[in-house]
C-alpha cells in the first residue's frame, strides 16, 4: 500500500504540473504539444503502463486489506463506539477504502473521457487535429474545454478532488509510518508536507475545471 | 449518584447476547469496578446471575479489567485503566453503556469477559529473551544510553490489556506487539534475537486473526499506558529489515 501510494503521490505532482499548462493563455498550444510529447515518448509510455499497474495493484491490495480487517473486527460490532486518533483524522483513516473506491470510479470516468478518446477516438468525430507548424497534433485542449462547459462534470471533478484530499490527508503520512520512517526530526516535516500536499495538489486539479467553466460556459 | 447501566449480557461463547438495563446508586469516590461490585451485590441478593468481568490488581498494572465504557476501551479518561477510573468523572443521572472488548481474536467467554490468550501465544512466539542473564547484576554494569533506556522503559509499560485491539477499527494488535518488540529489542540482552522475534511475533499475530495496521492511531489514543505509535514504526523497520536479512528461513 505504502510503496504504490507513494508512487501515486509522485505521479499526481507530475500530472498536475502538466495539466496546469491548460491555464496558459495560448489557446491550448503548449498543452497540446505537451500531450503529444507524452503520448509518443517511449519512456513516458513505459511509466504510464507502470502507473496503470500501480493503481490496480493499490486498489486490489487495498481491497484485500479492507476485507481482512473487516473480518478481524468480528461479527458483533459495538453498540457505542468512539474512535479518536492522535495524529491523523480518524474519519478519513477509517474510511480509506470507501474514499479509494470513489477515487477508482473517478479514474475510470476520467480515463474514458480523455485518455480513451485520445488513444482510440475517431479523428474528426471524437478528436480534431491542430497544427502549430510542427506536424498535426490531437486537440486535447478542445476536448477538455468541451467537457468542462458541462456543469455536472465540473461538480463531479471538484467533489472527487475533495475525496482525494481526504484520502491523502491520512495516506501521505501513513505511507511513511508503514515503511518505518518515524523520526523526531523528520516526522513533523512529513506531517506538514502531507497536509500541504493533500490541500494544494487537489486544489490545483480542482481549479482547472472551475476556471474552464467560468471562461467558456 | 444514580446511574442507568446498559450492560452486555451473554451466557457463554455460543449465546447471542443482549443488553440488559440496570439502575445503580453509586458514589463518586468509587472506582468503576467498585460501582459494578455494587450492582453485582444487589444482583446476587436478588438471586440473579452477577455481571462477569475480569479484574485482578485494581491498581492499573495487571491489564485484566477489559471493558468498553461508552464506546471507549477503559472509558473516557486518557491513560487510565477501568479499575482506576473514578465515578467522579460521570454525572448523576448518566446512562453508561458497558460492552466487552470486541475482536475476532478476542471471543467473549461470558458477559464482559473475553479470551485474550491470543496475546499469550504471541508472547510465546518471541516475547522473551533466551540469553541467561544470571543473577540480578549491578544496574550500571551494562551501560545503556539514557534515550534508549527511556524508550525501552516506556514500551515496557505495556500491560497487555488489549485495549489497542478493542479500539482499532481493524482489530490490529500492532501496538501491543510493537511495544514488546521495542521493549526487548532496544536493550542489549534482547538485541540478539531481535530479528527472529519481530518475524515470529508478527506471524503469530496474523495467525490469531488480528487485523493489519493502517495507522489510524486509535490505539495510541486509548492505550491506558499511553504507548506511542512510534513503536509501530520501529516494529515495521525491524520487520522489513529482518525479512530481508534474517539468518534463518
Ligand atoms: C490518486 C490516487 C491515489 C493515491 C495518490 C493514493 C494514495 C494512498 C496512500 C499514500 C496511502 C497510504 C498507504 C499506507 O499507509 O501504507 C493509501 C492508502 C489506501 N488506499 Fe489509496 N491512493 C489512491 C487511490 C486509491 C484507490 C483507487 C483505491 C481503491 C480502492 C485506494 C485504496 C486505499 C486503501 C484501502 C488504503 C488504506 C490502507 C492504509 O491506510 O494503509 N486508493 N492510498
Ligand atoms: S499497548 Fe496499551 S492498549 Fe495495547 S495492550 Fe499494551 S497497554 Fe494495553
Ligand atoms: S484490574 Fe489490573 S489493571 Fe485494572
Amino acid at each position: 500500500m505504502s510503496l504504490t501510494g507513494i508512487f501515486l503521490i509522485l505521479f499526481l505532482v507530475v500530472h498536475l504540473a502538466g495539466n496546469l499548462q491548460l491555464l496558459s493563455n495560448d489557446g491550448g498550444q503548449s498543452f497540446n504539444v505537451y500531450a503529444d510529447f507524452m503520448a509518443n515518448n517511449p519512456l513516458i509510455q513505459f511509466i504510464s503502463k507502470g502507473n496503470f499497474f500501480f493503481i490496480l495493484l493499490h486498489a486490489v491490495v487495498g481491497t484485500g486489506l479492507w476485507l481482512t480487517n473487516r473480518s478481524a473486527r468480528g461479527g458483533q460490532g459495538y453498540a457505542v463506539k468512539v474512535t479518536k486518533a492522535t495524529n491523523t483524522n480518524a474519519g478519513f483513516a477509517k474510511n480509506m477504502w470507501f474514499l479509494g473506491v470513489i477515487i477508482f470510479v473517478f479514474i475510470v470516468v476520467h480515463l474514458a473521457q480523455f485518455w480513451f478518446q485520445m488513444k482510440f477516438g475517431e479523428v474528426g468525430a471524437d478528436v480534431v487535429m491542430v497544427n502549430y507548424g510542427d506536424g498535426d497534433v490531437k486537440d486535447l485542449y478542445a476536448l477538455v474545454a468541451a467537457t468542462f462547459t458541462n456543469l455536472p462534470f465540473v461538480i463531479f471533478y471538484v467533489v472527487c478532488m475533495v475525496v482525494i484530499a481526504f484520502h491523502l490527508w491520512h495516506g501521505f503520512q501513513s505511507a511513511f509510518q508503514t515503511i518505518g520512517w518515524n523520526h523526531p526530526k523528520y516526522t513533523p516535516i512529513i506531517a506538514f508536507l502531507g497536509k500541504a500536499y493533500s490541500i494544494l495538489i487537489p486544489l490545483g486539479f480542482a481549479i482547472i475545471p472551475i476556471i474552464f467553466y467560468l471562461n467558456h460556459a | 449518584m444514580k446511574l442507568t447501566l446498559k450492560v452486555w449480557r451473554q451466557k457463554n461463547a455460543k449465546d447471542k447476547g443482549h443488553f440488559e438495563t440496570y439502575q445503580v446508586t453509586a458514589n463518586e469516590h468509587m472506582s468503576f469496578l467498585e460501582m459494578l461490585d455494587v450492582l453485582n451485590e444487589s444482583l446476587i441478593s436478588e438471586k440473579k446471575d452477577p455481571v462477569y468481568f475480569d479484574h485482578d490488581c485494581r491498581e492499573g498494572i495487571c491489564g485484566t479489567c477489559s471493558m468498553v465504557i461508552n464506546g471507549q476501551p477503559h472509558g473516557p479518561m486518557q491513560g487510565t485503566t477501568a479499575c482506576q477510573l473514578h465515578m467522579r468523572h460521570f454525572k448523576d443521572g448518566n446512562t453508561i453503556t458497558i460492552e466487552p472488548f470486541r475482536a475476532k481474536a478476542f471471543p467473549v467467554v461470558k458477559d464482559l469477559v473475553v479470551d485474550r490468550s491470543a496475546f499469550d501465544r504471541i508472547m510465546q512466539a518471541g516475547g522473551y529473551i533466551s540469553v541467561d542473564t544470571g543473577q540480578a547484576v549491578d544496574g550500571n554494569s551494562i551501560p545503556i544510553g539514557k534515550e534508549t533506556a527511556a524508550k525501552a522503559f516506556d514500551a515496557a509499560a505495556c500491560i497487555g490489556c488489549g485495549a489497542c485491539v478493542a479500539a482499532c477499527p481493524n482489530a490490529s494488535a500492532m501496538l501491543f506487539v510493537s511495544a514488546k518488540v521495542s521493549h526487548l529489542g532496544l536493550l542489549p540482552q534482547g538485541k540478539v534475537e531481535a530479528k527472529r522475534r519481530a518475524l515470529n511475533m508478527v506471524h503469530q499475530m496474523d495467525e490469531e486473526g488480528f487485523g493489519m495496521c493502517s495507522n489510524v492511531t486509535a490505539c495510541e489514543a486509548e492505550c491506558p499506558k499511553e504507548i506511542s505509535v512510534d513503536n509501530i514504526a520501529r516494529l515495521n523497520r525491524e520487520y522489513i529489515g529482518a525479512a530481508f536479512t534474517a539468518d534463518e528461513k
